[in-house]
């Protein structure tokens, strides 16, 4: 089996390039793959499209690629108030948003991870966020069309991973990661431990190997 | 001026509407102090859209983990029984009408129902969605928690939303700081006043036809648990 481990964070981002399209897990500062963060800013790739349920707490999180201007398009739930640098840049008009319910958002990815090109959802229906998607009704009630959505890549953090790629996570900083570990085309986890085959309890695991292509153990970096 | 009710006054109304054994999510503001007005007797679970149904009260200082957080990032505890699950499941919970009970805050509630919470006209930066558009289409029963009245007077209880909407036709029963008032297929009807205050005097405040002013209470409180 190829080897999944790598030896050092910038190793493992190190063929992101310009343009690239990129899932980024976490949520309430929470399961944010910090360290993976730092090394995208290091490695400098510019043009990205983020996906993320928001865009950063000041440099934290996904801040860092806001200020340094890599990011030019955003999918997210919940900007936030406390993403200065990505508001920064949107007012500049250096940056574009696409606001995506949250739900929808997490459905968009599964459908993605799951084969399912699109699905018809209650959700936005008869508000602005509806403008521009096709529409039908179902028992009466009116559905919005949203389409499946993946990326290039999926960086994500983990607790525990096995040497295949087997993940645990740790309470609720599961959130968006194992939904983002199914849609993009290279998935690659930060986990502050890795551990022998077979050491993981096959009844806890939470993200089979078959999703994960690479692993990069580094200590919970917390964004504030 | 008459005195309203206090925000915490509003959520101690709301946590009265909610049983014994409900699942329950709080959006922001006035709705996450429900938490804290619980009556006595009753084991409510409350849902947070980041992974936990279960959630207890804020974590003590020096006893914080902050990889168990609520939505909005603060340290929180679990209570016996409590689950983590991904945020896809989340929303299965919210969207696809498993919670018992919502509760959110608005900007503006229609006289059918329909919700304006997240976006106000010409505010700058990007706004954000969150999960209030997931929760307001799939909540069985859909509570929303807000004074009457905006700072400058203005009714918040409307015919038509002016606000971008959240969802239409969502909300069942709205609780301000002057009256509890149900939506129904007939329109808006006024269940109780708050203390000391009239239907006529609610109904001046209101920006949409009240029913059924004769029939209304005076709002009791259930004492503090």
């Amino acid at each position: 089996m190829k080897n999944k481990l790598y030896s050092t964070l910038d190793a493992a981002v190190a063929d992101i390039s310009d343009g690239a399209s990129i899932l980024f897990g976490g949520f309430g500062g929470a399961g944010f793959p910090n360290n993976l963060i730092r090394a995208l800013a290091r490695r400098g790739a510019r043009n990205l499209t983020a996906v993320s349920n928001n865009c950063g707490t000041g440099e934290s999180e996904l801040g860092i690629l806001f200020k340094n201007s890599q990011v030019r398009h955003v999918i997210a739930s919940f900007p936030g108030p406390g993403a200065n640098h990505f508001q920064e840049q949107f007012a500049a008009g250096e940056v574009t948003v696409e606001l995506c319910a949250q739900g929808v958002l997490c459905e968009r990815l599964r459908a993605k991870g799951a084969g399912i090109r699109a699905f018809y959802t209650a959700v936005g229906a008869g508000t602005e966020i509806a403008c521009g998607k096709e529409e039908r009704s179902f028992d009466g009630k009116r559905m919005v069309l949203e389409h499946a959505l993946g990326a290039d890549f999926a960086l994500i953090k983990a607790y525990k991973a096995d040497r295949i790629g087997n993940l645990i996570y740790r309470k609720a900083a599961r959130n968006f990661n194992p939904l983002m570990a199914t849609a993009a085309e290279t998935v690659i986890v930060e986990v502050d431990e890795v551990v022998e085959v077979g050491a993981l309890d096959p009844e806890s695991i939470i993200t089979p190997f078959i999703f994960v292509d690479r692993i990069v153990q580094a200590p919970t970096l917390r964004g504030y | 001026m008459k005195s309203r009710l206090t925000r915490e006054q509003i959520a101690q109304r709301a946590a009265q509407e909610l049983r014994d054994g409900a699942c329950v999510n709080l959006g922001f503001g006035i709705p996450n102090l429900c938490s804290s007005y619980v009556p006595a007797g009753r084991t409510v679970y409350f849902h947070s859209e980041n992974g936990i149904l279960g959630m207890g009260p804020r974590a003590k200082p020096g006893e914080e983990d902050y990889d168990l957080v609520d939505a909005m990032k603060v340290p929180a505890t679990l209570v016996p029984g409590a689950a983590f699950f991904n945020q896809a499941e989340s929303h299965m919970m919210t969207r696809g009408g498993h919670l018992d009970v919502s509760v959110l805050g608005a900007f503006q509630v229609s006289e059918r129902g329909d919700l304006a919470s997240w976006k106000l006209p010409g505010a700058k930066g990007s706004g954000g969605i969150g999960g209030a558009m997931d929760i307001a289409v799939g909540a069985r029963r859909l509570i929303v928690c807000m004074e009457h009245n905006a700072k400058d007077g203005a009714p918040k209880i409307v015919r038509e939303c002016a606000y971008p909407l959240t969802a239409l036709e969502c909300v069942k029963t709205i609780i301000t700081d002057l009256a509890v008032i149900d939506v129904t297929p007939q329109g808006l009807a006024l269940r109780e006043v708050a203390p000391g205050w009239t239907a006529e005097e609610v109904q001046s405040h209101t920006g949409a036809t009240l029913h059924g002013a004769a029939h209304a209470r005076a709002m009791e409180f259930a004492a503090r648990p």
